[in-house]
């Protein structure tokens, strides 16, 4: 296979604390090919998030820290580029969303000045010619009457909008790779159903790679070619959609899709909608075996005496577990 | 998945936008305005300042008459259509000095206001962005300066460097900015840590991590889009520091500190009318009257202007 757009070797993100060092991300690989969609799930606090913005390098440091690993962006490592490179990249090749459409617009400019700034960072153009460009993009994410719209404030935007406009705003140098850090969480059902419409439509038009971050199966199941699962810092399962959804291998993978709430299943045999029992196991010091094995039905001796190594169960289908 | 819906928003939204367009159009500073209109005593005093003011830097082509003119005769008169707000004790026109005094007053007041402000916003921009020591360093000589009794550090200050600073720059503009840099030098401390605060909760929202994402550098950042989200509580801050200066300034004249004294400010001529408060009281009450309602009508405005621009409205 070709080079990978974005290939993830081994990282490791850490964050200092009074208490110890927190093993956010402990051993991540992924890679993301050209033109895909892969989803990375996992539920709250397994390292989606910090996994995402290790790429940009949106981590503070301190208190966080790249302990090991690659972040090869195109075969290139980004882990020792300076800040300077690293705006250089930001937007222009990798671009990111983020969660909260209702506060990740600056209150005090109009959205076309906020998406021109964006362009004019990366491209020499005039003012307005930015604000042409904001316009069209604008146009381009389906906002009624941009040529107006451009010169609105955020707060006359409903949260599907801002999430439009946020949209609009990374993919303005057209990058390479758009990470969506959960980007449909904060919205209601049918905008949200919008919103990843119009990222498939954006994908196809500009031909860029998405990272969707996110913890709901069935927007995995619905956008992506592939899915990473996460969990407590670590990659256990990684297959194609049609691979995970049909023959999950990991006892974590099987657990989030039978929590998926149906609504078949459960008024015919009257199931109550089962969920995965305890919690995601404190990072500060991580139990030495595999991280699940305190949750796993399954969980034998072995599991927790060493973390299982990914092993290939199929073609592309890679499984962290010993059964 | 919806569909259609996108399309079908974006053909029912045209018919429906125009009516609204119009009456929602608006930038913050103009809902801003919107609402700094409605308080009453805010409008009442921006009017009342803008009087004054206006007086002031019109009246000596409006009221020629001279500020050193003696005049014996007219001693400790009362208000007459010769000199409208009466005399002092060497029959100098009130009026006359009056405007010129508050010419040096409010620009005391502003130049103070604008030192203060500025060295308010350094420390606390810097305090704010960076954590641990510098921050910790920056917020003990803060509380330092706080701590330090503000009347006799400015007699000490002012009688230490009168002489040197007079003969650098002259009299009257070394005054000037001795008890600029003396009053503005030693009320930057509350803009500080009010900057500080604002810094701190803007840096950790999501829009500056936006910008930081796509690109933005730190001084990017930091001018672009923490601080004009601050802006607006550094306002109100600012138009009380005015008033303060003006009293600040006011009060130095009255102990003989200030400006010397054949320069009149409206301390200095409240200072030369208490001998006479019982002879002459116009002399004491002009002076002081424009001192109150200078003060306070600027804080009213800063009353108003703390309502208009409330963060929580504005996001």
């Amino acid at each position: 296979m070709a080079e990978p757009l974005l290939d993830i070797r081994g990282l490791k993100t850490w964050f200092k604390t009074d208490d110890g060092m927190v093993r956010a991300v402990d051993g991540v690989d992924l890679h993301i090919d050209r033109g895909e969609t892969l989803g990375v799930v996992g539920e709250s606090g397994c390292g989606k998030t910090v996994t995402a913005r290790s790429v940009l390098k949106l981590i503070d440091m301190p208190p966080g820290r790249f302990e090991a690993g690659q972040i090869l962006w195109q075969g290139r490592d980004l882990i020792p580029l300076s800040m300077e490179e690293m705006d250089k990249i930001r937007a222009k090749e990798i671009a990111i969303i983020f969660q909260e459409p209702m506060t990740s617009l600056n209150p005090v400019y109009t959205v076309g000045d906020q998406i021109a700034e964006v362009i004019a960072l990366h491209q020499k153009l005039s003012r307005k010619q930015a604000i042409a460009g904001a316009a069209e993009m604008l146009r381009l994410v389906n906002i009624p009457n941009p040529q107006r719209r451009v010169h609105d404030y955020p707060h006359q935007f409903s949260g599907g909008m801002r999430q439009r406009v946020m949209i609009a705003m990374a993919l303005s140098c057209q990058p390479k790779l758009l990470i969506a850090d959960e980007p449909t969480t904060a919205l209601d059902v049918t905008i949200q159903a919008q919103i990843l419409e119009l990222m498939q439509e954006m994908k196809e038009r500009f031909g860029m790679a998405i990272m969707l971050i996110t913890h709901a199966m069935g927007v995995v199941a619905e956008t992506c070619q592939r899915v990473t699962v996460m969990y407590a810092g670590n990659v256990v399962e990684e297959a194609s959609v049609e691979a995970l959804f049909g023959d999950p291998r990991h006892p974590y993978t099987q657990g989030l899709i039978r929590s998926i709430p149906r609504v078949d299943r459960s008024a015919e045999k009257k199931q109550r909608l089962e969920a995965i029992a305890g919690t995601v196991p404190n990072l500060l010091e991580p139990p030495p075996g595999c991280r699940f094995a305190a949750r796993c039905k399954f969980a034998m001796d072995v599991c927790t005496q060493a973390v299982p190594p990914l092993k290939e169960v199929g073609p592309g289908h890679y499984v962290r577990c010993v059964l | 998945m919806a569909g259609s819906t996108p399309a079908s928003l974006s053909a029912s939204a045209p018919a429906a936008a125009p009516a609204a367009r119009k009456a929602q159009r608006f930038s913050p500073w103009h809902e801003a305005w919107r609402r700094f209109r409605r308080h009453k005593m805010a409008l009442f005093s921006a009017v009342a300042l803008f009087l004054i003011v206006f007086g002031v830097l019109a009246g000596p082509f409006l009221w020629p008459v001279a500020i050193n003119e003696i005049d014996f005769a007219a001693k400790l008169q009362g208000p007459s259509w010769a000199h409208p707000l009466g005399t002092d004790d060497l029959g100098q026109d009130l009026l006359a000095r009056l405007i010129y005094g508050g010419r040096i007053s409010i620009a005391v007041g502003v130049a103070a206001m604008v030192v203060a402000i500025f060295f308010g916003l350094l420390v606390g921009a810097i305090a704010g962005m960076s954590s641990g020591r510098v921050d910790a360093a920056l917020m003990w000589v803060t509380d330092l300066f706080l701590s330090l009794p503000q009347l006799p550090l400015l007699l000490l200050v002012i009688y230490l460097f009168r002489e040197p600073v007079k003969g650098v720059l002259g009299v009257e503009g070394g005054a000037f900015v001795l008890i600029v840099a003396v009053i503005g030098g030693t009320r930057w401390m509350s803009a500080a840590r009010l900057v500080r605060a604002q810094f701190l909760s803007l840096r950790e929202k999501e829009f500056v991590e936006a910008a930081r994402a796509l690109g933005a550098s730190k001084l990017r950042q930091v001018v672009q889009h923490i601080l004009p989200n601050a802006l607006g509580p550094v306002i109100v801050v600012a138009t009380i520091d005015i008033a303060a200066a003006i009293i600040a300034e006011s009060t130095l004249s009255f102990l003989g500190l200030g400006f010397p004294s054949d320069v009149p400010t409206w301390g200095s001529v409240l200072r030369d009318a208490k001998d006479y408060l019982d002879i002459a009281p116009h002399w004491a009450l002009f002076p002081g009257s424009l001192i109150f309602i200078t003060v306070l009508a600027i804080n009213f405005i800063g009353d108003g202007l703390r309502d208009a621009l409330d963060p929580r409205r504005v996001l």
